[in-house]
């Protein structure tokens, strides 16, 4: 098995250091998306210290794998990861969404190691697609791999950008699904239903997984798998907890937008262990 | 009488010749190439085209994509599709990320005819114009198409070009210059100035003659620079004609009237009087009926320059 070459403690201690770092990033901003940041920092972290082949030191290096952030509000999450492998200075991080900063409230393609601005829902995608079909159309070998939200699948795009990635036979297209189960204003369940997930992709013709999007173990091997596929996309539902980490954040809806003051920040911390 | 032939075909035929030219060159459809003419394209290069299906907002997407790694794609579908169903994939996607694609609106404007008002696209102008880092064309016939296709591609940036299903009559020249930004003289005049784009320059043509029976001496310029907007020709005419007639086949609200009025009110305000679309849906119907109801013919341009000669001082 793969993971016997990874120290799997040290995946994790990179997590509550990624929790930390990100709950301060956006205290220090006073304003943006804790909740839906928290949820994905292992699925990153399995990405860029696992599976990605990228040079954070040569951020245009032509044979990268791609990472598209489509649920382009977690900007502090990418931001927090393409910070500690070395895109930018740490410090920046202090910048975020303060005037004349890179580090825009949402995901932006002036940060380096950012392939594209995003923010407005369901768009990444159909671009991840688009890297693909260039990529195989000039003849070059790497990955895409994009991050969804689970609320960003009920805009329209998202479904036309599955059947484009299937029919056009993209295996070279990794699509994982940060599903926290909660949005902006309630259960996604109850705002807009969105199970069987998994028989919903397979019907559209993904290699779909379904795992737990904490667990390292899980994630590298879905990843790798993934990669193995051929001749289809893959979908991997990583099911996730909204906030996690933060007991009064985790699956609260009131939480995916809202930063937390410094005595709030303070018992989040003491929680992580710091 | 001036040959037709319609802006669509000098797309098509252009893309082709594009293609043959530089490999990176990628086509994108949305189920309608047959009627943008991007099947020129499809069958020359069917490795390097894509049929999308009908699904203009992951079109605009997917394109952006494969610009990121030096591909330029061509996204081509109807006016309507692209620049309003699509418009917020338009605005982020492409124009906020500054991206090098290139989006091809054919049938635009009541020219669309039988079809009627869901296809009619009247709102391009409006709504691509006030998008940073877009440029808009909107060619005035078959060899001004061409040009601009080849313009599209040596640009670096997003670009919409407007392109229309009817015949045009052709009035320029192989050798005339296409420059974005720089409007193009149609004919000298001293009373007023028409300022057209599209089809509406060939019906300033005839109106133009008309007024000359009258005594009117008209100047008329073909705007096929939507944005960048020539500035410099708009305050120049108003300074040296006194008055300024804009004409598109567009709503009458946000197009080139609008942008003339935007210019002429910080630089040199003249009276003007605006030919359009006025606040209205188009319908079915043949397009030479269509442009008399609607009010797009000579005889509208030429009623508007009289118009505004009225207001026009000393």
């Amino acid at each position: 098995m793969t993971t016997d070459r990874i120290n799997l403690d040290e995946f994790r201690e990179k997590a509550r250091q990624f929790r930390k770092e990100i709950l301060e990033t956006i205290t220090e901003a006073g304003s943006g998306h804790p909740g839906g940041s928290l949820s994905g920092v292992e699925i990153l972290i399995s990405l860029y210290y696992y599976k990605m082949r990228h040079k954070p030191e040569n951020p245009a290096w032509p044979l990268r794998d791609r990472f598209i952030m489509s649920k382009g509000h977690a900007s502090p999450l990418l931001y927090v990861v393409l910070a500690n492998c070395g895109y930018f200075p740490k410090e920046k991080l202090k910048t975020f969404r303060k005037l004349g900063s890179r580090l825009q409230g949402h995901v932006y393609a002036g940060v380096p190691g950012v392939e594209l601005s995003t923010g407005s829902l369901g768009q990444g995608f159909s671009v991840g697609n688009g890297i693909a079909l260039g990529a195989r159309i000039r003849g070059v070998n790497f990955r895409v791999y994009t991050l969804l939200g689970d609320g960003e699948i009920q805009e329209g795009q998202v479904w036309e950008a599955a059947m484009t990635a299937e029919h056009h036979k993209l295996d070279n297209v990794c699509a994982i699904l940060d599903r926290n189960g909660v949005q902006e204003n309630g259960p996604v369940e109850e705002i807009k239903k969105e199970e069987p997930l998994a028989d919903k992709w397979r019907s559209f013709g993904w290699h779909v997984l379904d795992i737990d999007g904490h667990d390292f173990e899980q994630l590298i091997r879905a990843l790798d798998e993934a990669e193995s596929v051929k001749g289809k996309p893959t979908f991997i539902i990583a099911r996730t907890v909204k906030g996690k980490g933060v007991s009064f954040m985790e699956g609260q809806a009131k939480w995916h937008g809202k930063a937390p003051n410094q005595e709030q920040l303070k018992v989040a911390l003491s929680e992580l262990g710091f | 009488m001036a040959e037709m032939k319609a802006t669509r075909d000098g797309f098509g035929e252009a893309l082709v010749e594009l293609g043959r030219k530089n490999k990176k060159i990628v086509v994108l459809s949305g189920d309608l190439e047959d009627s943008t003419r991007a099947e020129f394209f499809k069958k020359e290069f069917p490795e390097r085209f894509f049929n999308l299906g009908i699904s203009e907002q992951d079109i605009l997407g997917t394109s952006v994509g494969l610009s990121l790694d030096g591909l330029i794609p061509f996204a081509c579908s109807f006016a309507v599709f692209l620049t309003n169903r699509a418009y917020d994939i338009l605005r982020i996607s492409i124009c906020y990320n500054n991206r090098n694609v290139k989006l091809i609106g054919s049938h635009a404007g009541l020219t669309v005819g039988e079809d009627g008002a869901t296809a009619q696209c009247l709102e391009d102008f409006a709504c691509t114009r006030v998008l940073p880092n877009l440029t808009v064309f909107s060619p005035v016939d078959f060899i001004e198409a061409k040009k601009a296709t080849y313009k599209m591609a040596e640009i670096c940036g997003p670009v919409y070009m407007r392109l229309a299903r009817a015949p045009f009559p052709i009035i320029t020249k192989d050798s005339d210059l296409f420059e974005p930004g720089k409007a193009n003289l149609i004919r000298q005049g001293k009373d007023v100035t028409i300022i057209a784009t599209g089809l509406m320059v060939s019906e300033s043509l005839r109106a133009a003659d008309m007024l000359k029976n009258e005594g009117i001496d008209v100047r008329l310029y073909n705007f096929h620079s939507i944005k960048p907007i020539d500035k410099e020709t708009i305050i120049k005419s108003s300074q040296e004609t006194g008055a300024i007639v804009t004409a598109e086949e567009h709503q009458i609200n946000g197009g080139l009237g609008s942008a003339v009025a935007e210019v002429l009110t910080k630089n040199f305000p003249v009276p003007q009087e605006m030919v359009a679309v006025q606040d209205t849906f188009g319908e079915s119907g043949d397009v030479e009926g269509l442009l008399k109801k609607y009010r797009l013919k000579d005889i509208d341009i030429a009623e508007a320059v009289r118009k505004v000669l009225k207001r026009k001082k000393g």
